[in-house]
């Protein structure tokens, strides 16, 4: 965990990292077939839709809007929430937000807390921090369950176990979840729906006994007050209503200005990310009600580097992210790589630009260049963040952090080639000369240095004798 | 019209017989070309490379060398891209205002090959004739950053005796991405892999594109493969004609 607190970062930069990843035919199979089909499914759904177009420009719109005026936003949040029997506390990092949940665990007397999928908790290292305490948090989602009895870490936002295909989830929980609660039966089989029934067993002890609840949030409505999960297995509608304390924590971007924009986003998401028309499971609960659901509702508002996000004109776009994971799903680089190679919760474009931006650049300067800037990431986000736009800039911001590097040496040295006709002449003289001496047949094959990688996989023609404006002068001008 | 054309840096070193093919169609087009010695680079790569401040030199020397010329015609869809969608933003980042004007008007007069034949001039069918399976790979600067869209597809079939082929996940990025495949050269080359086998499945003899650095990088892989798929830019099967090839 970096000191700001976005778990797990620093370990190796991302073409170290990926290239681990790719040894692993297993998990680029796993990928491969799990990312097509959430691929085909989206399309197809969107496609449904005949104003799909004009709702991206909605959700882009909405988010835009909150964006610029946040600070009321989350004020008009705070007022609605305390309105309706919620407490609102602001945590400025991941420490701070750390501290309040445990707090707050430990003064109902717990040392329990049932968790729904956040990506927030995931992001201040909430788990991590709340075992310090003596205090153990279970997650409900199936594919968080998965990787928190692996002692793994999530690779994907939607799907955070997509690396492990069926029979590696058998052995698994075969293994471990007799260490957690409830063992898995005997004979366990890898069918989906057995391993379903393995878990919803397992899972079903704690709801029952669990008095805290930690969630996360999709949304949250600033003029009711209301907050909003959506998600397809029913195990988060258990702990909105099953505990006695409910404790969110969700990212300050998360908030929107009305209840009817939810309108917008509740199309858009679903679709976006599991390719459904809506979410199984669609809650929403503003402040506590008596006699219904949980007696204390707390909402934490975590900033962890995202005002200072915002202050960037072009970088801000990523915090209109819905984690739909759209990106991911349609991204050659994470078809290949997998979401561990990215080094943070948040994998993948989305997580090239976002965590970046959280951290600092130089804490995570090679994700902005594990792209090939294709824009199949844009085109599918459905709040039309122009993600290799945000790419490109911040791959600026990290060129300008490293001052003069060799290549930024080597860059300087090429722009002034390439500002001048005649030096380029002269260098196209060179290379033509040079890398016809390098050749065989025509092409050159391994190169040593920087450009090792390359060659590794690829012949690179020889330049030709002739470049272009040579021919040109030597054939067009005289005439 | 004034037809300037821009070669690019690369086809200008490394693909000559691209910028020769330009002008062949052109000419049998019936118009003229010019070629201003002073061109040099769009600054693509420096900019994707986060070098942003050493392309601005580069953004004016292009709107100096071009400004005057009604239509600018590039044999590249990244080139175009770049000078379509970054040059604006350079010069609002970096520059006196009067380059900031310079750039907006000189842009729209910026087209990139396959387009400048269909929207600019309105043809098809420009007399080519190529009896060979092809099969075209839409870059992804010419699919998205573009939105080409069906354009060089149209174009090409209307070439006498060409056969075209469709390869699987067309869509799907090479892996190239400029220093992209220097930086992460293994998720590039597994990106390549899957490209190449999808190129063989097509059963084409030769593989097209509007980008020669991405045919670079595919028929480079597939060279190290031994496959015999003949990589040439989409202009270069378009100057074909009967008894040329
Ligand atoms: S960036 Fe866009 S596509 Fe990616 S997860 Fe966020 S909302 Fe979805």
């Amino acid at each position: 965990m970096t000191g700001q607190g976005v778990v797990w970062l620093g370990s190796p930069s991302f073409p170290e990292a990926a290239r681990e990843a790719l040894k692993d035919s297993q998990l680029r199979a796993n990928l491969k077939r799990a990312t097509g089909t959430i691929r085909d499914k989206r399309l197809a759904v969107a496609s449904e839709l005949d104003d799909w177009e004009a709702l991206r420009e909605a959700g882009a719109a909405i988010k835009k809007r909150t964006a610029r005026h946040l600070d009321r936003y989350l004020v008009q949040l705070e007022e609605s929430v305390t309105a309706a029997g919620g407490t609102v506390h602001w945590a400025a990092d991941a420490g701070e937000a750390n501290r309040i949940v445990a707090e707050l665990v430990r003064a109902t007397g717990e040392r329990e807390v049932v968790k729904i999928k956040s990506m927030a908790t995931q992001e201040i290292g909430l788990n991590e921090h709340l075992a310090e305490q003596g205090i153990t948090a279970y997650e409900t989602d199936l594919a968080e369950l998965i990787v928190q009895l692996g002692d793994d870490r999530p690779s994907h936002i939607l799907v955070p176990a997509i690396h492990k295909n069926r029979t590696e989830i058998r052995d698994l929980f075969t293994a471990e979840m007799g260490h957690w609660g409830q063992p898995a039966p005997d004979g366990l089989g890898d069918d989906p729906a057995e391993l379903a029934e393995a878990a919803r067993r397992h899972l079903r002890s704690k709801f029952l006994t669990a008095k805290v609840a930690v969630s996360g949030a999709n949304f949250a409505c600033a003029d009711s007050g209301t907050v909003v999960i959506v998600e397809s297995e029913g195990n988060g509608r258990m702990c909105l209503t099953l505990p006695e304390t409910l404790i969110t924590v969700m990212g300050i971007e998360k908030v929107v200005p009305t209840w009817s924009d939810l309108e917008v986003f509740l199309q858009l998401l679903p679709r976006s990310s599991t390719g459904e028309r809506m979410n199984p499971y669609t809650s929403t609960w503003t402040g506590t009600t008596d006699g219904d659901g949980p007696s204390a509702f707390h909402l934490i508002l975590l900033d962890n580097g995202r005002t200072d996000t915002l202050a960037d004109e072009v970088g801000r776009q990523a915090l209109a992210c819905i984690r739909c994971s759209a990106c991911l799903n349609v991204c050659p680089v994470f078809e290949r790589t997998g979401g561990h190679a990215y080094g943070s919760v948040y994998p993948g474009p989305i997580g090239a630009v976002l965590t970046p931006q959280l951290v600092g650049v130089e804490n995570a300067a090679s994700l902005p260049f594990a792209s090939t800037l294709c824009g199949a990431c844009y085109d599918a986000c459905p709040v039309k963040i122009d993600i290799p736009e945000v790419l490109a800039h911040l791959r600026a911001k990290v060129v300008e952090s490293k001052g003069r590097t060799p290549e930024a040496l080597a860059m300087k040295a090429a722009a002034t080639v390439l500002d001048s006709p005649r030096l380029l002449g002269a260098a196209q003289k060179a290379a033509s000369v040079g890398g016809r001496a390098l050749a065989r047949n025509g092409r050159i094959g391994r190169m040593p240095g920087p450009l090792a990688g390359w060659s590794d996989s690829r012949d690179t023609p020889a330049p030709p004798a002739e470049s272009f404006r040579t021919w040109w002068r030597k054939n067009r001008e005289t005439e | 019209m004034r037809i300037a054309l821009f070669i690019t840096c690369f086809n200008d070193t490394m693909f000559p017989e691209t910028g020769r093919a330009v002008v062949t169609v052109l000419e049998r087009l019936g118009h003229t070309v010019e070629f201003p010695q002073e061109q040099t680079c769009c600054g693509q790569m420096h900019f994707n490379t986060g070098y942003r401040p050493d392309a601005v030199p580069l953004v004016a020397r292009f709107a100096r060398t071009f400004g005057d010329y009604d239509a600018v015609v590039t044999p590249s869809a990244s080139c175009a891209g770049m000078v379509r969608e970054n040059h604006p933003r350079l010069a609002e980042e970096y520059s006196p205002p009067a380059l900031v004007r310079q750039v907006a008007e000189l842009v729209p007069r910026v087209h990139e090959f396959t387009e400048f034949l269909t929207d600019v001039l309105g043809v098809t069918d420009v007399g080519a004739s190529f009896p060979h399976k092809v099969a075209y790979h839409p870059t992804c600067h010419s699919l998205r950053g573009l939105r080409l869209g069906d354009r060089p597809e149209r174009l090409l079939r209307a070439v006498k005796d060409l056969e075209l082929v469709d390869i699987p996940s067309a869509d799907s990025c090479c892996g190239f991405g400029g220093t992209f495949a220097v930086k992460n050269a293994d998720t590039s080359a597994a990106m390549l892999a899957d490209k190449n086998a999808a190129v063989l499945d097509s059963g084409a003899e030769v593989l097209c594109a509007a980008d020669n650095s991405c045919l670079m990088h595919i028929g480079g892989g597939l060279s190290r493969q031994g496959a015999t798929v003949r990589t040439m830019h989409l202009a270069e099967i378009l100057a074909a004609t009967e008894g040329a090839v």
